[in-house]
């Protein structure tokens, strides 16, 4: 079976939530809607305070080259325009709606017929991809259109569609390759007609063989899409070990997918295509999951961006007496919140509730030098170098080691028997030397 | 056998006459010529090597200083003027007198004034702690209290307060090198005038957020509600990002928006207490016994 080569973990699957079908959450009383969902630049806040906004309409616009636009997710009134809390632990800034009945906007066809016929050329589906403010669902929210926009003298010959989800605990991509496959396969099709490739390929990792056996029925339907069953290892579902696992081929360091014909995308990104070209609707819905050993009814759930995370954990059966930490996303590469009001972004995946004695920190010693992050380390770096030259503060010899081609996986600091804190120094050295990078260029 | 001896003991001291010749051309020929200035000045350095001056240790400013030929803008901050007076003598040069300098702490958010809502179980750095979240008590600007400053500092002139969580200032051994203001992440120290008498007036904060957050946090922040800058009668009081700050170069130490501040985030030090009239109204008192003030 198909595997990225280079280094991998594989932490319990946990997968808790597999069998809970998607559950469509009520829409809140409050929604909290960021500008900056997605990565690059902010988007622009068009309405203010007191304006009335039906759902789907256009509240933020995108406000540079990478950025993207943002819709209402929700009908009601502009509450307030004022800086909250997110993932990151930093306020940004947030349009905050107070709701009432849900209207949609004119020409969004909210039915759940399925539309087949592809009708619109190239130019008008990365159009409306931009319009309609789809942005990649597999974590780093990069916006879809840029990925479209093949540049100059590159060429794409092929399209992957990431069905991995090689976190643990997480299944959101899972539930929903079950139950709207068909629709993830026509969000295929329209992405490679937009990209103009005859072929996809959409990889899953073996421990979701339902979803495996669903899609490769489907996609007999479709012409040029294969399914790939792949072996369970984390971080497969990172987009240069999907490449490699699927294609053999190697992404240049430094360099970016498109080097070697690839273009990734998600299945939820798939899904968000079809909604936004076939039936005109904005990204203001995601699915998520809820889950964890502190998760007493661990669940997916179809959620309105903005939703308070303290609503989703309500309805999965609300906090457990040992809760230690909720973290957005899994438990690999999420980000302990600290705050439960923190609402639901376009690249919240998934709600990770974990035991006080699981989430504690490992004691910290020191290194034994047993070399277990170097292999470990999918992109081949050297973790435990990489640690000690931050420590020191040595960039220029970080820079050299490759540190930004850390893609943060945390594969390294899962193994390491010594407790030591490489990610937390990595990242580090990561932001110290892209800044020395950026100061570099502008000189 | 004796004749053996002989001969190692001829043939060794004919090599090291030898070797004396060589080197002793080789010396002539590659011979480093220094300025003995550069020694002198030097050693009348205080060689802690903490890089305070901006150079990699004493040596490298005492090179930069004798090569300059001048003293503008080279300045040790641990030496002092005494320090800068001594090395102007060697050199013949004349030495500025510069005001002493102290590091300050603009943070207050104690336990006390800005409890913690979250726990932090990273790793006790602040460089990481910045990276990841806002702080415990949830200000963004605040400081975070895991000590890189106390760990930079080199003349033990910072410690963590147990009580409240802050680092201090041990006035008498801080030689404002700038070590701290370099290792906050966020920016929270600075090098002001450590003023006559050791007397200072400083905005205790760093937040730029607008008055009602940033209070929802500290019950000590600046809200930038301005009324420091309309009480300071020398213009030294500015209002920037919701957050006033004093020029020490102009405050006179009159002690006005001390009084005017509503959340008492502006901070005056070592100042003899006030004469409250009758009526009253505050009055300064100008007593000698302040210096003893001093800690």
């Amino acid at each position: 079976m198909k595997t990225f080569k280079a280094g991998g973990v594989h932490p319990p699957e946990n997968k808790f939530s597999a069998d809970a079908a998607i559950e469509i959450l009520p829409i809140p009383k409050r929604a909290y809607v960021l500008t900056s969902q997605h990565l690059g630049i902010p988007a622009t806040i068009l309405v203010k305070r007191g304006d009335d906004v039906k759902t789907g309409q256009l509240i933020a616009k995108s406000s540079g080259f990478i950025s993207a636009n943002i819709h209402s997710p929700v009908t009601g009134k502009v509450f307030k325009i004022e800086d909250v809390i997110d993932q990151s632990g930093y306020k940004r800034p947030a349009i905050i709606i107070d709701t009432t009945e849900d209207i949609w906007e004119d020409g969004i066809e909210p039915s759940d017929k399925i539309e087949r016929e592809i009708t619109l050329s190239r130019e008008e589906i990365i159009k409306r991809i931009n319009e309609l403010g789809v942005v990649g669902l597999g974590g780093a929210t990069f916006p879809t259109h840029i990925k479209m926009m093949i540049p100059e003298g590159k060429n794409a010959e092929l399209l992957i569609i990431n069905g991995v989800e090689c976190e643990p605990y997480l299944t959101s991509d899972h539930r929903l390759m079950l139950e709207k496959g068909e629709q993830i396969l026509i969000g295929t099709a329209i992405l490679m007609k937009a990209l103009g490739v005859s072929k996809a390929m959409i990889g899953i990792e073996n421990n979701k063989p339902d979803a495996i056996a669903h899609l490769s029925i489907l996609s007999e339907g479709f012409k040029g899409i294969s399914v790939h069953a792949l072996k369970v290892k984390y971080p497969q579902g990172g987009e240069k070990q999907l490449i490699k696992a699927l294609t053999g081929r190697e992404v240049p360091s430094g360099k970016l997918p498109i080097e070697t014909g690839c273009v990734v995308n998600n299945v939820g990104t798939a899904f968000a295509v079809y909604e936004a070209v076939q039936k005109r609707k904005p990204l203001i819905e995601r699915v998520v999951t809820v889950t964890g050993k502190a998760a007493k009814k661990p669940s997916n759930f179809m959620v309105r961006i903005g939703t308070p995370i303290s609503e989703l954990i309500e309805k999965a059966g609300g906090i457990h007496e040992n809760l230690g930490k909720v973290i957005s996303g899994g438990p690999m590469m999420g980000k302990a919140l600290t705050s439960p009001e923190v609402p639901v972004l376009k690249g919240t995946s998934g709600i990770l509730l974990m035991l006080k004695e699981e989430s504690a920190r490992e004691k910290i010693s020191n290194c034994i030098r047993c070399a277990k992050c170097i292999s470990v380390c999918p992109m081949g770096l050297e973790p435990y170098l990489l640690e000690k030259l931050t420590f020191i503060e040595n960039y220029e010899q970080a820079e050299s080691q490759r540190i930004l081609d850390c893609m943060e996986c945390g594969s390294c600091h899962y193994t390491c028997p010594a407790g030591r804190p490489l990610l937390d120094y990595i990242r580090l050295g990561k932001s110290k030397v892209s800044f020395l990078v950026r100061n570099r260029k502008k000189q | 056998m004796n004749n053996s001896i002989l001969f190692a003991v001829i043939a060794l001291s004919a090599i090291g006459a030898m070797s004396a010749i060589i080197l002793y051309f080789v010396a002539q020929k590659f011979k480093v010529i220094e300025d003995p200035r550069i020694d002198e000045v030097e050693d009348s350095l205080p060689k802690a090597n903490c890089g305070g001056c901006g150079y990699a240790g004493c040596r490298a400013f005492a090179e930069k200083i004798v090569k300059n030929g001048s003293m503008d803008s080279l300045n040790c901050p641990v030496g002092g003027n005494d320090v800068m007076a001594q090395v102007a003598q060697i050199l013949g040069l004349q030495a500025d007198e510069k005001d002493p300098m102290i590091a300050v702490l603009r943070c207050n958010g104690s336990r006390e004034n800005a409890p913690a809502k979250i726990k932090y179980d990273g790793p006790a750095t602040c460089a990481f702690a910045h990276n990841l979240y806002s702080g415990e008590s949830g200000c963004p600007f605040g400081c975070l209290g895991l000590g890189d400053c106390v760990v930079s500092c080199k003349f033990g002139a910072l410690y963590m307060d147990p009580k409240t969580g802050l680092p201090t200032v041990v006035t008498d051994k801080c030689i404002a090198c700038g070590a701290c203001v370099k290792a906050c992440p966020r920016h929270i120290f600075e090098l002001r005038f450590k003023g006559k008498k050791d007397r200072r007036i400083y905005v205790c904060c760093v937040n730029e957020e607008k008055g009602a957050p940033a209070k929802k946090n500290c019950e000590v922040a600046c809200i930038g509600c301005g009324k420091c800058v309309k009480a300071c009668a020398y213009d030294a009081i500015e209002l920037k990002n919701n957050l006033a700050y004093i020029d020490f170069e102009k405050c006179k130490l009159c002690r006005k928006c001390v009084d005017e501040c509503p959340t008492n985030a502006i901070h005056e030090l070592n100042f003899p207490p006030r004469k409250v009239k009758p009526d009253g109204v505050e009055e300064q008192v100008q007593s000698p016994s302040a210096e003893s003030s001093v800690s």
